[in-house]
């Protein structure tokens, strides 16, 4: 990853942008996740469908694993938004986010004849917005910006040092 | 990207590296430039959570604490000798909700599981606690139902037909014999409705603990012998409507009893089933025959026929008599016998009873001072003399509320229960949920306000989680499904087992079971007064001070 400033003024703007909108939907969905008591994934994943329900429906089967599940997903989705709204070790966050976003796409593949008891606010056939944003993530790894705009910008130049 | 743009970056970036100190402002901006977006959301969620906690004050008049409802368990107390009689499809519920299921059931079960991974009742009853008991004898006078009580008593590891099993209990030929046994402590009684009173009152007799389905009996004469018996004896006697066990319901009773609500003046419950088992036109066994089946012993208690006979005579209600005779053998008769006067009290008896039994549960209704009923044969013309429509209406003037119970057995549309009051209403399905009345005295306020949507569910309760109008709507949607419940309890409870539970928690401990006598004999006059009016066509009343049933 270079330091050097590679796109226009308007490039650099843009994907920056959409690097805090990203990180925006995130961490406010973390947050959300963290605000309201006993909040669980629970019924997220008991509604699973497609080739990996099982496994998603098997989580909920160990109290252990859906607590540590929730965690994941409450503070994991909070910290990622975080890290990309402030531009810090984002290249971390992004991994991250690919990771949570395949998990969701792949537990709730929009698939032909499905129906999920939460309803998704749209109309979906294969390409739904989890896969969409997973897609724009993969633009926002190759075409970073933390390092020119954000605290990466500092913490890898004191790592340089 | 145009090259002269490329190198006008570069050289910037290039400047930024060289001049730190010249140029420390514009590398602090570029380093910092985001931070403003996360005051923004600071600033948007303490906004959200500041709305939420006005609104949060207003659902939680609802959302107060509740005492837990289930008993707590002393599951190294004594262990509980039980029989069994009556191994139909209800006996074998009550047993498999005891942990005891036939070998078959248990293939099947494992079967289903194979075939659907997310069907998970077999794990479910595997996981079901012990409840410390044996099952020492069973009675049945179908002889396969005999053998099949038989090998779900001896199946104490719960296993399939591979398993092996402990001795079998023994099989009694008739009920007298078991209650006469010395090494059964407790009874189960799931016969059909006319043998229910005679053997609760053996039973009671005989000193053992009564477990009886509802309705409590069959005869109004015979109501009097059962609650005097009981009431006489030491035994713990619990009457099988589980609804006792519904959390819901608890929670609906005290918000019924904390006011808010306001003035109830209508309860309205339902039956709605649409399929040929629901309206008890049951299967009948392949091997059953007049060898297989003890038919006297089905007849009845001629005591019991005399008080049935009697009644219908001298009320000019012959017509619902029969038609068949009573000693004609007949195997419709024996495996569908809700459908006949002669052995049932129809709707009334076995679903109304259900529904008046959650009202008194949690209005303390007592008995109606009055009854009417109307209704017909008007679906399944099958020979049967039971309706398949019926509506009944109770009337409590005490307490200036009726309760109107309306029942189809040819349409399934869900009604939900509905305590209808001056300041809200609460519905009861697999959720509570509260609609505030738009002419609340109680909420004008808040309705003003804009706080309370008038009209609208404002408040939802289910499985031990309250959830307000505020809630998200994945929430709220899951809640009316009741999809919360296995995880908020951390496991998935059956009432029937729950109710179960109570009753051998209470004999092991000595205490009174939510549906004792009281509520027994409360529930049977209930249904009798119901029945009475169906059958003669007027208005039936309580004479309170002679605990009689009488015509005004």
């Amino acid at each position: 990853m270079t330091t050097k400033n590679i796109y226009t003024r308007g490039q650099l703007t843009w994907l920056v942008v959409l690097r805090v909108l990203i990180g925006w939907y995130f961490m406010y969905e973390g947050l959300t996740k963290i605000m309201t008591p006993n909040w669980t994934s629970y019924a997220y994943l008991r509604d699973s469908q497609g080739w990996f329900a099982p496994f998603f429906t098997m989580l909920t089967d160990n109290a252990w694993v859906m607590s540590t599940v929730n965690a994941i997903n409450m503070y994991g989705l909070t910290i990622i938004g975080l890290c990309m709204i402030l531009g810090c070790f984002v290249q971390f966050a992004n991994i991250g986010a690919i990771g949570l976003l395949s998990l969701y796409y792949l537990s709730h593949p929009p698939m032909l004849d499905v129906h999920y008891l939460i309803r998704p606010e749209g109309s979906y056939m294969w390409v739904d917005k989890n896969l969409i944003m997973l897609g724009a993530i993969a633009v926002l790894m190759l075409f970073p910006t933390s390092k020119l705009i954000g605290l990466d910008r500092w913490i890898f130049r004191k790592c340089k040092k | 990207m145009s090259d002269k743009e490329i190198v006008n970056n570069e050289n910037e970036n290039q400047n930024s590296h060289l001049n730190v100190p010249k140029n420390g402002r514009r590398e602090a901006l570029k380093t910092l430039a985001t931070i403003p977006v996360i005051g923004a959301m600071a600033y948007g969620v303490i906004k959200k959570k500041n709305q939420e906690y006005r609104n949060k004050r207003v659902g939680n008049i609802f959302a107060f604490e509740t005492t837990p409802t289930v008993m707590d368990r002393q599951p190294d107390g004594q262990t509980i000798r039980l029989g069994i009689i009556g191994f139909g499809i209800r006996g074998s519920q009550l047993m498999q909700a005891l942990g005891f299921a036939t070998p078959q059931h248990i293939d099947h079960l494992k079967d289903l599981a194979k075939q659907d991974v997310q069907n998970t009742r077999y794990k479910d009853f595997l996981e079901q606690e012990d409840l410390n008991i044996v099952v020492n004898g069973v009675c049945d006078i179908f002889d396969v139902y005999a053998k099949e009580a038989a090998t779900a008593g001896a199946n104490k590891n719960r296993e399939g037909s591979e398993g092996k099993f402990a001795n079998l209990p023994v099989i009694y030929e008739n009920y007298k014999d078991l209650l006469a046994a010395k090494d059964i402590d407790a009874v189960i009684i799931a016969t059909p409705d006319h043998w229910h009173g005679t053997m609760v009152i053996d039973a009671v007799n005989a000193g053992k603990h009564v477990y009886v389905e509802k309705p409590l009996t069959w005869t109004v004469p015979e109501t009097y012998l059962v609650a005097d018996a009981v009431k006489k004896s030491n035994v713990i006697f619990q009457l099988g409507h589980q609804g006792r066990q519904i959390e819901i319901n608890h929670r609906a009773k005290e918000i019924i009893k904390k006011g808010l609500i306001g003035k109830v003046t209508l309860a309205e419950v339902s039956t709605n089933r649409n399929d040929p088992n629901g309206a008890w036109v049951y299967s009948i066994h392949p091997e059953a025959n007049p060898s297989t089946i003890d038919w006297k012993q089905f007849e009845g208690n001629p005591v019991r026929i005399k008080e049935y006979l009697d009644y219908m005579t001298s009320v000019g209600a012959t017509k619902y008599v029969g038609p068949d005779s009573r000693d004609k053998f007949s195997l419709e008769r024996f495996f569908r016998w809700r459908c006949w006067w002669d052995y049932s009290t129809g709707l009334s008896g076995d679903l109304l009873t259900h529904e008046y039994d959650a009202m008194n549960h949690m209005l303390d209704l007592g008995i109606p001072a009055s009854a009417t009923s109307s209704g017909g044969v008007y679906f399944f013309k099958d020979g049967r003399t039971v309706p398949d429509v019926l509506q009944t209406t109770f009337e409590f003037p005490d307490r200036d509320m009726t309760m109107l119970y309306t029942a189809t057995l040819a349409s399934q549309y869900n009604r939900p229960r509905k305590i209808m009051a001056t300041d809200a209403t609460i519905e009861l399905g697999s959720t509570l949920n509260v609609t505030i009345d738009p002419q609340s005295e109680l909420y004008r306020e808040k309705i003003q306000q804009g706080i309370i949507k008038a009209g609208e569910p404002f408040y939802r309760y289910a499985s031990g989680k309250s959830i307000d109008a505020l809630s998200s709507a994945t929430e709220m949607y899951f809640a009316e499904r009741g999809l919360l419940f296995s995880y908020v309890e951390g496991k998935r409870y059956n009432t029937t087992y729950l109710h179960l539970r109570e009753w051998i928690e209470c004999i092991r401990q000595k205490k009174q079971p939510s549906c004792g006598i009281k509520e027994a004999f409360e529930e049977a006059m209930a249904a009798h007064m119901g029945t009475r009016a169906y059958l003669e066509g007027r208005t039936m009343y309580w004479d309170a001070d002679k605990q009689v049933i009488t015509r005004g």
